[in-house]
Protein backbone atom coordinates (compact mmCIF):
# COMPACT_ATOMS: atom_id res chain seq x y z
CA UNK A 1 0.00 0.00 0.00
CA UNK A 2 1.29 3.85 -0.42
CA UNK A 3 1.71 4.68 3.14
CA UNK A 4 4.76 6.34 2.54
CA UNK A 5 3.47 8.52 -0.20
CA UNK A 6 2.21 11.95 0.42
CA UNK A 7 3.31 14.55 2.79
CA UNK A 8 3.76 14.01 6.60
CA UNK A 9 2.25 15.56 9.67
CA UNK A 10 4.73 18.28 9.79
CA UNK A 11 4.61 19.45 6.18
CA UNK A 12 1.32 19.94 6.93
CA UNK A 13 0.96 21.00 10.56
CA UNK A 14 2.82 24.41 10.46
CA UNK A 15 2.73 27.89 12.19
CA UNK A 16 -0.16 28.89 9.55
CA UNK A 17 -1.92 26.03 10.01
CA UNK A 18 -2.31 25.90 13.86
CA UNK A 19 -3.88 28.17 15.90
CA UNK A 20 -4.70 28.01 20.02
CA UNK A 21 -7.93 29.90 21.46
CA UNK A 22 -8.60 30.16 25.03
CA UNK A 23 -12.41 30.09 24.73
CA UNK A 24 -15.07 28.73 21.81
CA UNK A 25 -18.28 29.39 21.78
CA UNK A 26 -19.46 26.32 19.98
CA UNK A 27 -18.65 23.48 17.61
CA UNK A 28 -19.52 25.21 14.65
CA UNK A 29 -17.20 28.22 15.08
CA UNK A 30 -14.57 25.54 15.97
CA UNK A 31 -15.05 23.47 12.63
CA UNK A 32 -14.98 27.18 10.65
CA UNK A 33 -11.81 28.58 12.34
CA UNK A 34 -10.46 25.24 11.09
CA UNK A 35 -11.75 25.15 7.75
CA UNK A 36 -10.68 28.84 7.38
CA UNK A 37 -6.58 28.13 8.06
CA UNK A 38 -7.55 25.39 5.12
CA UNK A 39 -8.75 28.28 3.10
CA UNK A 40 -6.15 30.81 3.66
CA UNK A 41 -3.14 28.04 1.97
CA UNK A 42 -5.33 27.28 -0.83
CA UNK A 43 -6.09 23.85 0.21
CA UNK A 44 -10.00 23.72 0.23
CA UNK A 45 -12.59 25.94 -1.43
CA UNK A 46 -14.60 28.17 0.60
CA UNK A 47 -17.57 25.26 0.56
CA UNK A 48 -15.76 22.28 2.02
CA UNK A 49 -16.00 24.63 5.15
CA UNK A 50 -19.66 23.99 4.93
CA UNK A 51 -19.52 20.50 4.17
CA UNK A 52 -17.53 19.43 7.23
CA UNK A 53 -20.17 21.45 9.31
CA UNK A 54 -22.83 19.15 7.36
CA UNK A 55 -21.08 16.34 7.73
CA UNK A 56 -21.02 16.16 11.90
CA UNK A 57 -25.23 17.64 11.43
CA UNK A 58 -25.43 14.44 9.63
CA UNK A 59 -23.52 11.76 11.10
CA UNK A 60 -23.39 13.16 14.38
CA UNK A 61 -21.13 13.71 17.07
CA UNK A 62 -19.05 10.99 16.49
CA UNK A 63 -16.16 12.84 14.90
CA UNK A 64 -15.01 13.29 18.79
CA UNK A 65 -12.96 10.32 17.98
CA UNK A 66 -11.57 9.80 21.39
CA UNK A 67 -12.09 11.78 24.79
CA UNK A 68 -11.28 15.35 23.73
CA UNK A 69 -10.24 15.20 19.97
CA UNK A 70 -12.19 15.70 16.83
CA UNK A 71 -11.19 14.88 13.77
CA UNK A 72 -13.54 16.71 11.35
CA UNK A 73 -13.36 16.13 7.32
CA UNK A 74 -15.30 16.30 4.56
CA UNK A 75 -14.77 14.70 0.84
CA UNK A 76 -12.36 15.38 -1.76
CA UNK A 77 -15.11 16.46 -4.13
CA UNK A 78 -16.16 18.62 -1.24
CA UNK A 79 -13.39 21.30 -2.84
CA UNK A 80 -10.13 19.95 -1.51
CA UNK A 81 -7.00 21.24 -3.48
CA UNK A 82 -4.66 19.18 -2.16
CA UNK A 83 -3.78 17.37 0.79
CA UNK A 84 -4.58 19.56 3.88
CA UNK A 85 -4.48 19.42 8.04
CA UNK A 86 -5.13 22.31 10.65
CA UNK A 87 -5.14 22.31 14.60
CA UNK A 88 -7.40 23.80 16.69
CA UNK A 89 -6.43 24.09 20.40
CA UNK A 90 -9.50 25.16 22.53
CA UNK A 91 -7.90 25.64 26.14
CA UNK A 92 -11.88 25.30 27.44
CA UNK A 93 -13.09 23.17 25.57
CA UNK A 94 -15.96 22.91 23.46
CA UNK A 95 -18.96 20.64 23.44
CA UNK A 96 -19.60 18.65 20.05
CA UNK A 97 -22.47 16.68 21.79
CA UNK A 98 -21.01 13.43 22.35
CA UNK A 99 -21.77 12.92 26.14
CA UNK A 100 -18.69 10.59 26.29
CA UNK A 101 -16.24 12.27 24.90
CA UNK A 102 -17.25 15.91 25.50
CA UNK A 103 -15.11 18.06 26.11
CA UNK A 104 -13.11 18.51 22.86
CA UNK A 105 -10.06 20.31 22.96
CA UNK A 106 -7.90 19.63 20.10
CA UNK A 107 -9.75 20.05 16.77
CA UNK A 108 -7.97 18.29 14.06
CA UNK A 109 -9.32 19.35 10.54
CA UNK A 110 -7.79 18.05 7.10
CA UNK A 111 -8.79 17.72 3.36
CA UNK A 112 -8.14 14.66 1.44
CA UNK A 113 -7.54 14.25 -2.33
CA UNK A 114 -8.20 10.13 -2.63
CA UNK A 115 -7.92 7.69 -0.54
CA UNK A 116 -4.16 7.50 -0.59
CA UNK A 117 -2.16 10.50 -0.55
CA UNK A 118 -3.18 11.53 3.21
CA UNK A 119 -2.09 7.91 4.48
CA UNK A 120 1.72 9.32 6.07
CA UNK A 121 0.04 11.48 7.66
CA UNK A 122 -3.21 10.14 9.12
CA UNK A 123 -0.62 7.08 10.18
CA UNK A 124 1.85 9.94 11.73
CA UNK A 125 -1.52 11.21 13.90
CA UNK A 126 -2.62 7.72 14.82
CA UNK A 127 0.54 7.45 16.70
CA UNK A 128 0.25 10.97 18.27
CA UNK A 129 -3.29 9.81 19.32
CA UNK A 130 -1.95 6.95 20.99
CA UNK A 131 1.22 8.81 23.31
CA UNK A 132 -0.78 10.07 26.35
CA UNK A 133 1.74 12.62 27.58
CA UNK A 134 1.82 14.45 24.24
CA UNK A 135 -1.73 14.69 24.00
CA UNK A 136 -1.67 16.06 27.17
CA UNK A 137 1.38 18.68 26.07
CA UNK A 138 -0.86 19.81 23.09
CA UNK A 139 -3.76 19.90 25.15
CA UNK A 140 -1.97 22.59 27.48
CA UNK A 141 -0.09 24.57 25.02
CA UNK A 142 -1.10 27.88 25.22
CA UNK A 143 1.19 29.11 21.90
CA UNK A 144 1.56 28.06 18.39
CA UNK A 145 4.97 27.88 19.23
CA UNK A 146 4.61 25.35 22.34
CA UNK A 147 2.04 23.53 19.50
CA UNK A 148 5.13 23.19 16.94
CA UNK A 149 7.75 22.10 19.89
CA UNK A 150 5.47 19.46 21.08
CA UNK A 151 5.10 17.92 17.67
CA UNK A 152 9.02 18.48 16.72
CA UNK A 153 9.29 16.40 20.37
CA UNK A 154 6.46 13.83 19.79
CA UNK A 155 6.40 13.47 15.73
CA UNK A 156 8.86 11.46 14.09
CA UNK B 1 -10.53 -13.09 5.30
CA UNK B 2 -11.93 -10.02 4.45
CA UNK B 3 -12.15 -7.34 7.34
CA UNK B 4 -14.01 -4.10 6.99
CA UNK B 5 -12.99 -0.66 8.67
CA UNK B 6 -16.28 1.53 8.70
CA UNK B 7 -16.53 5.33 9.82
CA UNK B 8 -18.59 8.33 8.17
CA UNK B 9 -16.73 8.77 5.00
CA UNK B 10 -14.38 6.48 4.94
CA UNK B 11 -11.23 8.90 4.54
CA UNK B 12 -10.57 9.43 8.12
CA UNK B 13 -10.65 7.27 11.26
CA UNK B 14 -11.69 4.27 8.82
CA UNK B 15 -8.09 4.21 7.22
CA UNK B 16 -6.31 4.60 10.86
CA UNK B 17 -7.69 2.08 11.84
CA UNK B 18 -7.26 -0.05 8.42
CA UNK B 19 -3.58 0.83 8.98
CA UNK B 20 -3.47 -0.37 12.28
CA UNK B 21 -5.34 -3.63 11.77
CA UNK B 22 -2.79 -3.73 8.95
CA UNK B 23 0.56 -3.91 11.31
CA UNK B 24 -1.39 -6.08 14.36
CA UNK B 25 -1.93 -8.81 11.54
CA UNK B 26 1.66 -8.19 10.22
CA UNK B 27 2.96 -8.73 13.00
CA UNK B 28 0.98 -11.61 14.41
CA UNK B 29 0.86 -13.38 10.73
CA UNK B 30 -2.27 -13.40 10.11
CA UNK B 31 -3.58 -12.86 6.02
CA UNK B 32 -6.67 -10.90 5.93
CA UNK B 33 -7.35 -8.26 3.17
CA UNK B 34 -8.38 -5.09 5.32
CA UNK B 35 -10.50 -2.50 3.63
CA UNK B 36 -12.02 0.78 4.75
CA UNK B 37 -15.67 1.77 4.20
CA UNK B 38 -17.95 4.34 4.54
CA UNK B 39 -21.37 3.71 6.42
CA UNK B 40 -23.82 4.26 3.76
CA UNK B 41 -21.84 1.41 1.87
CA UNK B 42 -21.91 -1.32 3.86
CA UNK B 43 -25.52 -2.60 2.99
CA UNK B 44 -24.89 -5.07 0.60
CA UNK B 45 -20.67 -5.22 1.14
CA UNK B 46 -19.49 -9.05 1.46
CA UNK B 47 -17.33 -8.86 4.73
CA UNK B 48 -16.16 -11.39 7.38
CA UNK B 49 -15.69 -9.02 9.72
CA UNK B 50 -16.73 -5.07 10.29
CA UNK B 51 -14.68 -3.04 12.57
CA UNK B 52 -16.32 0.45 13.76
CA UNK B 53 -17.44 2.86 16.48
CA UNK B 54 -19.82 1.95 18.99
CA UNK B 55 -21.93 5.23 17.82
CA UNK B 56 -22.20 3.40 14.63
CA UNK B 57 -24.24 0.61 16.27
CA UNK B 58 -27.31 1.11 15.36
CA UNK B 59 -26.47 1.21 11.55
CA UNK B 60 -25.28 -1.90 11.90
CA UNK B 61 -28.45 -3.31 13.26
CA UNK B 62 -29.52 -5.62 10.10
CA UNK B 63 -25.48 -6.79 9.25
CA UNK B 64 -24.92 -9.98 9.54
CA UNK B 65 -21.07 -10.37 9.48
CA UNK B 66 -19.27 -10.26 12.73
CA UNK B 67 -18.85 -6.60 13.46
CA UNK B 68 -16.17 -5.44 16.09
CA UNK B 69 -17.22 -1.79 18.06
CA UNK B 70 -14.69 0.09 18.81
CA UNK B 71 -15.37 2.56 22.20
CA UNK B 72 -12.18 4.39 20.92
CA UNK B 73 -11.43 4.09 17.07
CA UNK B 74 -7.92 5.56 17.74
CA UNK B 75 -6.93 3.45 20.56
CA UNK B 76 -4.72 1.21 19.54
CA UNK B 77 -4.74 -0.88 22.67
CA UNK B 78 -8.39 -1.36 22.37
CA UNK B 79 -8.28 -2.13 18.40
CA UNK B 80 -5.82 -4.73 19.55
CA UNK B 81 -7.18 -6.39 22.00
CA UNK B 82 -10.62 -6.88 20.70
CA UNK B 83 -9.06 -7.96 17.69
CA UNK B 84 -6.78 -10.79 19.00
CA UNK B 85 -9.76 -11.84 21.13
CA UNK B 86 -11.95 -12.43 17.76
CA UNK B 87 -9.14 -14.09 15.37
CA UNK B 88 -8.55 -16.31 18.76
CA UNK B 89 -11.74 -16.95 19.11
CA UNK B 90 -12.93 -17.79 15.49
CA UNK B 91 -9.75 -20.41 15.21
CA UNK B 92 -11.25 -22.17 17.96
CA UNK B 93 -14.50 -22.27 16.26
Amino acid sequence: MGEDEGPVLQDLLHEQSIKVVHRCSNWEEVVKIAGEMLLREGAVEEQYITAMTQVIKEHGPYVVITPGIALVHARPEDGVQEVCMSLLVCREGVSFGNTEKDPVHLIFAFGAVDDNQHLKALSQLMTLLNDEACIHKLRSSSSVAEVLAVLRECVN
Amino acid sequence: MKIVTVCGMGFGTSLMVKMTIDDILNEVGFNAEVEASDIGSITGRVADLFVTSTEMQNQFSGIESDVIFLKNMTDKQEIREKLLTYLNHKAKR
